[in-house]
């Protein structure tokens, strides 16, 4: 019924007309030689009779050259934290950094009884001259004032660009006292746009703002909530995508706590230590609340991916395994024939016109690697994926860990976090809890490495000048990439898919959102407008 | 959406809410691409470079080619010289462009870096090879806004590369301002009507908005040549479009090379493309065209065709200073009201004395303000509604929530086309922005309108 392996969900070998090898070189040939050689160990073609390849990931840009990746206020701000939609988001500093992360990212959030909803408002202390000259604090706090007085959300965030940290604002001790003050929590992330090495940092530094302040903390009960329950970690509902995915957990009876943090609420946030199992959907973004919940609350992971029938299959599958209860594993089984039944009705036809093709994929910090699934559900190949800002165990998976910490990675906070005395609670047997960690189902990630296909390429943090090269010598059916990329892609007659904020489409998550997806890139590829990028005369 | 915005105007001493402005540097890229050739070089770490980039593209539709320095936290201590020198290595060997501008970012201005010296030091270094460019502005983002980017990129082509010789070009220089590339290409061909010789910069058209041919190219046909910018300070005579964009640059130009200037608001609606017009009479000693009164005759055949959906509607305009000033005069000539009348940027009283004295005899009483934001002219809407919004897209919610329709115009508009390819300057432009209003108010009108009163005919 579908064109791959269910269980495994592997790639097929990759198949060209040019030399790969060749191929490599010529991305790496124009570089300064110093460059040349340090992009090359970015660039990794898969062998599987190799175990343990290695990439290069998470090391600094060099300067001058054109990638697509960005900045910890972005990664924090624009990535984590904004999605929370009853919280009023005060960005501290220069007008710019809030203005670009105004609803540009397409998260969708819906108001709860309370109706609160702040998500098409844009924040900030538009820091002038003066700010910097005599500092921003002052400011800060009238600001945090006037934002209370005028919305009352349910609690705030102060998030911090550049200048903020060098002139030294002590953002943190205005969250302290206004948290104090005004009642509600008030939470400050230092996360300034030079820190790390890309937006990866920024996703650190907002989970560790979270796990700190809301998780178990302020409005938060003890008390057990019955049933399965779950938390949705590094899903961010772009273009519905979270509407769909809840859609079938709860028709399969299982009961979302907290999502973090697409169409999420303070008040779900603080609760989410009460979950009995966390499901990672972008480990780049958020396996650090994963570990820290675990830690601290008993809480465990696993990953999923909710991006392809068969891969939202398995990740349904993965929960019904956990909780090991015969009535829920035969309604989750049902659920999936049922759905899985549906979408393949609706996909078939369409993959008639799309099998065969094949994609190359530069998405995100796990983006790249969910959607090769999604895919491959529609018959084409992926013959080359990479990461804008991952780390190695994106790549070569967590067993890599711990990595060797350099000097960028050491400016963002490592929480110290310990098992909390009274509330650490295991929410199944422990030794099937055990057993499951023995057997790496649980707290346990591959990586993309394990499952690309032979031949394919990986390329780390890609550049223009790379990309440029692949699309002329691989000559795909389709790029899927961000905005940044999209119409350089485009120019040569190469249809792309933005996969971070998905443009106008969406949800692509979910049964519902392969069928969305499956009719996008029909519509991407099957256009006859690429037939005419040439006149008559041209051909 | 905007429902937590209260009727009620409150005073705000530190809160920015819903702003009508951005900062200075995407305004330094935008400006830079401007020049045939550029790679803009966005001097900090890399997310404002990924910002401004992601903005552009997603209000031009088109690649936005532009390079950073890419800061982590050790060049913001330690300074960004390296990082440039590093970035400017790497630029001119893999994508050796004619010209680097480099703009700099919050963060390498709060650090204090001497973009001269770095510059000197790397070309000094070998970092520039011999025959290449590179030029800078200062653009942080705690000053001004977008708009004052744009200014000091352009003012700053003039400072590094303008120069005097013995020979006079006999052209006029023609700064056309923070406008979309079908303006810049609508005030060329009205020069060419003219029969002028003029060199225009920056000249964004054929940069961002480049025909699909099954190919890429870093740096498409358009932009003004880098000859031709070293030449500005041979002209007759500069005019530049736009008090607030395009005076910097000219009266540089004029303290440079003396060459004379004349600073002109944008020629957007019907009496400021008229004094457009006459001031390139008065230069070059030209008589325009019957071609270029009949396209004049046109524009004012539609405002009066259509005035009686115009006569006294109510209007909130609100964007970028320049375009906001002559939107209000070809409004108010149109006989509609600017009601509300904003901007974001911190341009102070000239903009308001301005919009006033335009305002003074029709609409005495509007709310004219500089540094103000969307959620300001959304409380005084709700206080007092308008019939129309005329501005760029982040109005759409104050729309939605309010039910009044909304014509986009300036800058960003990231949900509709046209822009690039439609201009709002010169006569031509004027006629497609006034069937804009008229089209989008007919709409309103058939939308809302009870079966007896549906009417076939408008
Ligand atoms: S850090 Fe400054 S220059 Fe960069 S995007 Fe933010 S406001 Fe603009
Ligand atoms: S990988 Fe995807 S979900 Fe994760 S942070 Fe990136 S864009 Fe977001």
């Amino acid at each position: 019924m579908t064109p791959h392996d269910s269980d495994t969900l592997k790639l097929e070998k990759a198949t060209y007309e040019v030399d790969p090898k060749d191929v490599t070189k010529e991305m790496v040939s124009p570089y300064p030689a110093k460059v040349a050689r340090k992009r090359a160990k970015h660039i990794v073609m898969r062998d599987p009779s190799i175990e343990g390849q290695e990439i290069q990931a998470n090391v600094r840009t060099v300067p001058g050259i054109l990638n697509t990746r960005h900045c910890a206020f972005a990664g924090c701000k624009g990535v984590v934290v904004g999605p929370f939609g009853d919280v009023l988001h005060i960005v501290h500093g220069p007008v710019g950094c809030s203005y670009y992360t105004w609803m540009t990212r397409r998260n969708q959030y819906r108001s709860r009884e309370d109706g609160k909803n702040y998500m098409s408002y844009c924040v900030t202390t538009d820091m002038q001259d003066s700010d910097i000259v005599f500092g921003g604090v002052k400011k800060l706090r009238q600001a945090v004032q006037e934002g209370y007085d005028i919305f009352k959300p349910n609690a705030i965030t102060i998030t911090a660009t550049c200048p903020v940290g060098l002139i030294g604002d002590d953002i943190q001790t205005v969250a302290k006292e206004m948290t104090e003050e005004l009642g509600i929590s008030v939470v400050a992330f230092n996360c300034e746009g030079y820190k790390g090495v890309s937006q990866s940092a920024g996703h650190h530094i907002a989970n560790n703002g979270f796990f700190k302040n809301w998780v178990g903390e302020g409005e938060a009960t003890d008390e057990e909530i019955e049933g399965f329950t779950v938390n949705l970690l590094g899903e961010y509902n772009i273009g519905g995508d979270s509407y769909e995915i809840e859609r079938v957990l709860e028709k399969c009876g299982i009961n979302v706590i907290a999502t973090f943090s697409g169409d999420g609420t303070y008040d779900a946030a603080t609760k989410a230590h009460l979950a009995k199992l966390n499901l990672v959907m972008c480990h780049r973004s958020i396996n650090y609340m994963a570990e820290m919940m675990e830690t601290k609350f008993g809480v465990p992971w696993t990953k999923v991916s909710f991006i392809g029938v068969q891969a939202f299959a398995k990740s349904l599958r993965k929960v019904a395994r956990f909780f090991n209860d015969e009535a829920l594993t035969q309604r989750i089984e049902e659920v999936i024939a049922e759905e899985v039944a549906a979408a393949e009705a609706e996909i078939a036809p369409i993959r008639e016109r799309l099998q065969g093709k094949s994609a190359i994929l530069f998405v995100g910090g796990s983006r790249a690697h969910h959607y090769q699934d999604l895919f491959a559900d529609l018959g084409i190949k992926t013959i080359a994926a990479g990461y804008e800002f991952a780390h190695r165990d994106d790549y070569e998976g967590r067993q890599v860990l711990p990595l060797k910490v350099d000097a960028d990675s050491r400016n963002v906070e490592e929480l110290r976090v310990e098992k909390d005395p009274e509330r650490y609670k295991l929410t199944a047997d422990p030794a099937w809890v055990e057993q499951l960690k023995e057997e790496g189902f649980l707290n346990r990630y591959e990586g993309m490495i394990s499952e690309m296909g032979e031949d394919t390429l990986m390329i780390d943090d890609i550049s223009h000048h790379e990309l440029e090269t692949l699309i002329k010598r691989l000559k795909p059916d389709i790029v899927g990439s961000g905005i940044k990329d999209k119409y350089v892609i485009e120019k040569f007659g190469v249809p792309c898919k933005q996969l971070h904020n998905y443009d106008y489409g969406g949800p692509f998550a979910g049964f519902q959102g392969a069928v969305n997806f499956a009719k996008d890139i029909d519509m991407r590829i099957n256009n006859p407008t690429w037939k005419l990028v040439k006149a008559p005369w041209q051909n | 959406m905007l429902e937590a915005t209260p009727k009620e105007i409150v005073e705000r001493k530190a809160l920015r809410i819903n702003p009508a402005k951005t900062c200075q540097p995407i305004g330094a890229m935008y400006a830079a691409l401007g020049i045939h050739g550029c790679l803009p070089n966005s001097h900090g770490s890399q997310g404002c470079c990924s910002f401004h980039k992601s903005h552009l593209t997603r209000h031009y539709r088109e690649p936005i080619m532009a390079a950073t320095s890419a800061f982590t936290e050790g060049s913001s201590v330690f300074g960004g010289g390296g990082n440039l020198k590093q970035a400017l290595t790497t630029i001119f060997t893999v994508y050796n462009p004619d010209m680097v501008a480099v703009s700099t970012t919050c963060l390498s201005e709060t650090i204090g870096d001497d973009l001269p010296t770095f510059i000197r030091q790397a070309r000094e270094s070998g970092a520039v090879p011999e025959g290449k460019y590179v030029i800078h502005a200062n653009t942080p983002s705690y000053v001004g806004s977008h708009v004052t980017g744009w200014s000091n990129m352009t003012k700053a082509m003039v400072t590094y590369l303008s120069a005097k010789t013995e020979t006079p070009n006999n052209k006029l220089n023609i700064i056309p301002g923070y406008v979309e590339p079908s303006d810049v290409r609508a005030v060329k061909q009205l020069v060419t009507q003219m029969g002028i010789d003029a060199i225009v910069f920056p000249d964004t058209s054929d940069v961002v908005d480049t025909p699909k041919t099954g190919d890429f190219q870093m740096y498409p046909k358009g932009g003004t040549p880098i000859p031709d910018l070293i030449d500005t300070g041979n002209s007759t005579a500069t005019l530049a479009l736009g008090n607030f964009t395009s005076e910097a640059a000219a009266t540089a130009l004029q303290n440079k090379c003396q060459v004379p200037s004349r600073v002109l608001d944008l020629p957007i609606g019907l009496r400021a493309t008229d004094r457009f017009v006459q001031a390139l009479i008065e230069f070059s000693d030209v008589t325009p065209p019957e071609s270029l009164n009949d396209d004049r005759g046109r524009l004012v055949d539609v405002m009066t065709d259509m005035q009686q959906y115009l006569y006294r509607k109510r209007v909130a305009v609100y964007g970028d200073p320049d375009q906001v000033i002559s939107a209000t005069e070809f409004l108010v000539d149109c006989g509609m009201l600017p009601v509300y009348v904003i901007t974001g940027s911190p341009v102070g009283k000239r903009f308001e004395e301005r919009v006033k004295d335009i305002l003074k005899d029709t609409v005495p009483d509007a709310v004219v303000a500089a540094n103000a934001d969307l959620f300001y002219l959304h409380q005084l809407i709700k206080n007092e509604p308008v019939d129309l919004l005329l501005g760029n897209e982040y109005g759409k919610y104050i729309g939605r929530d309010e039910d009044i329709p909304i014509v986009r115009f300036g800058f960003p508009i990231l949900d509709r086309v046209g822009h690039s390819y439609f201009p709002t300057a010169c006569y031509w432009g004027g006629i497609y922005l006034l069937s804009n209003i008229c089209n989008t108010l007919l709409e309103r009108l058939d939308r809302d309108a009870p079966d007896e009163l549906f009417e076939l005919v408008r």
